[in-house]
């Protein structure tokens, strides 16, 4: 029977070929989920911050607002897409794409199942905080491109806030590579099967969704938009889908930050009886409800606040998480 | 990877070319941020993820975004623009291309070459044997370079401080 199939086989389809056209298959349909699922998040958080605001929520076009996304996306596709005479046009257009680049690339290196995942790199994490780098010029040069004085004091909020909440970010991190010893994130998922990186490492846990939180700049970070002082901020002045791309890009952002805690701090993919895939779905969508429901219930601190509180607060503790951790990988490893 | 090795490298030096002939001072910071990318895809090319993703991370992620925040923070408008192309006259370029020039070929000719009979006098010293006498005979003075940087950072942190905590500012009223 197999010899029949391979005479039916083309020449040219060598199980070389085959191998590279699946991986290619797998790093699309993960790269259109993602991008699926950030659209959709969009309105999942306004009818879940309805429902915990006591209030309805977009509940108009179709069954339950399930179409609202739909009306969403026609609204914004058909808009004037403007460009201020006054802006640098070049940084104008590529700061949008950046900021959905940077994060969707990021998407390579998490392993989804066994089977599933595009890259398998052993500087998975560094690539993570490469592109997590690369994403600050997004907000740094629509703002400054938009030659408008609430977009620059968002873009140059958001830099220094990215920038010192990016130090602590790695060093969180380093607690779980010191562990696991290993920056590939399935060498990380397959050292957690006995036991989940969130208990020897609570505080690097907690460390790195505060920090995950402020680089992607959900609220309470979200200092660099902050309506309520800086009318939206670095994007103000954009409109239709390069505005939209910056919206989506900021709920990709927190896909990205939920998959990679349940990858680093949840044990990824392992799970009792159910298909892997399914405790993959399971974990990161508590993480995205966790996102949205923080956004329902904190305000939002002054600034100055969210500065002194990384660097007095957050690195202090990042640092005795990451020597308590080296010492006792030390005094258990033997010899 | 050959290909992708003398791709990168072509873009480093085009994009360094970039930056050194551009008139806006945020464009040509730019430049040189996709010339340290480019960079690190030659470290990937050689077969050292390791320092290529370090080099993303620390010069084009971190000290560059403190360039251009610098630069966005001076808010140079198109006179600087103006500027800049005055002094980017071709009559300017002339003699440090002529120069630079001399000095590329003279590179060239040395790698064509490839042997170290071409030195002046003495050795090739490695950076093995530079830090061990950097670390050895001359610890003393390496120490002492180390102090001043302190101190200067000591000095930057205080001067930052007396402009926050002077009498009466926003901070001191607002402070709970």
């Amino acid at each position: 029977m197999s010899r029949t199939i391979a005479n039916l086989r083309p020449e040219w389809l060598t199980p070389e070929v085959m191998a590279i056209a699946v991986a290619m298959l797998q790093a699309l349909v993960i790269l259109l989920a993602a991008v699926l699922v950030g659209a959709i998040l969009t309105v999942v958080e306004r009818r879940l911050l309805g429902w915990w605001q006591d209030r309805y929520g977009p509940n108009r076009v179709g069954p339950f607002g399930v179409l609202q996304l739909v009306a969403d996306m026609i609204k914004i596709f058909f808009k004037e897409d403007w460009i201020p005479p006054f802006a640098d046009k070049t940084l104008f257009v590529l700061a949008p794409a950046i900021a959905m680049a940077s994060l969707l690339l990021s998407f390579m290196i998490i392993p989804i199942t066994p089977g599933w995942g595009v890259a398998n790199w052993n500087i998975g994490l560094l690539f993570f905080l490469a592109m997590g780098g690369i994403n600050v010029y997004s907000v740094l040069l629509g703002g400054w491109a938009s030659a408008n004085k609430y977009a620059l004091i968002g873009a140059m909020r958001s830099s220094a806030q990215t920038i010192s909440y990016e130090v602590f970010m790695g060093l969180s991190l380093m607690g779980v590579v010191a562990m696991a010893g290993s920056f590939n994130l399935r060498e990380i998922v397959d050292a957690q099967q006995g036991l989940w990186y969130i208990v020897p490492q609570f505080l690097g846990f907690c460390n790195f969704l505060i920090a995950g939180f402020a680089v992607v700049h959900r609220h309470p970070f979200d200092q660099p938009e902050a309506e309520q002082e800086l009318a939206d901020g670095y994007h103000i002045e954009y409109s239709s889908m390069k505005f939209g791309m910056f919206f989506i890009g900021e709920y990709v952002g927190m896909l990205l930050v939920s998959a990679l805690v349940v990858t680093l701090f949840f044990g990824g993919w392992h799970g009792p009886v159910l298909p892997p895939i399914f405790w993959f779905v399971l974990k990161t969508s508590f993480f995205l409800m966790l996102f949205i429901l923080v956004r329902a219930s904190l305000p939002r601190p002054r600034y100055d606040r969210v500065m002194t509180f990384g660097w007095i607060v957050c690195l202090p503790l990042t640092l005795i998480n990451l020597l308590v951790t080296g010492g006792v990988i030390l005094l258990a490893a033997p010899g | 990877m050959e290909l992708a090795f003398y791709l990168s490298g072509l873009v480093a030096v085009l994009a360094t070319l970039g930056v050194i002939s551009n008139h806006n001072p945020v464009h040509g910071v730019l430049y040189l941020v996709v010339s340290l990318l480019a960079v690190a895809m030659v470290f990937f090319a050689l077969g050292a993820p390791f320092a290529g993703a370090l080099e993303i991370i620390v010069y084009a992620g971190a000290i560059m975004v403190l360039f251009v925040f610098v630069v966005m923070m001076l808010n140079l408008g198109q006179a600087a623009v103006a500027q800049e192309r005055i002094w980017l006259q071709p009559a300017t370029w002339l003699g440090p291309s002529l120069l630079a020039t001399v000095l590329l070929v003279t590179l060239i000719g040395t790698l064509w070459r490839g042997d170290a009979g071409m030195l002046v006098q003495g050795d090739v010293l490695s950076a093995k044997q530079v830090g061990m006498i950097l670390f050895g005979p001359w610890l003393l003075v390496v120490e002492l370079g180390a102090l001043l940087l302190l101190a200067a950072l000591v000095t930057a942190s205080h001067v930052g401080r007396q402009r926050l905590q002077a009498p009466g500012s926003e901070t001191d009223k607002e402070a709970p």
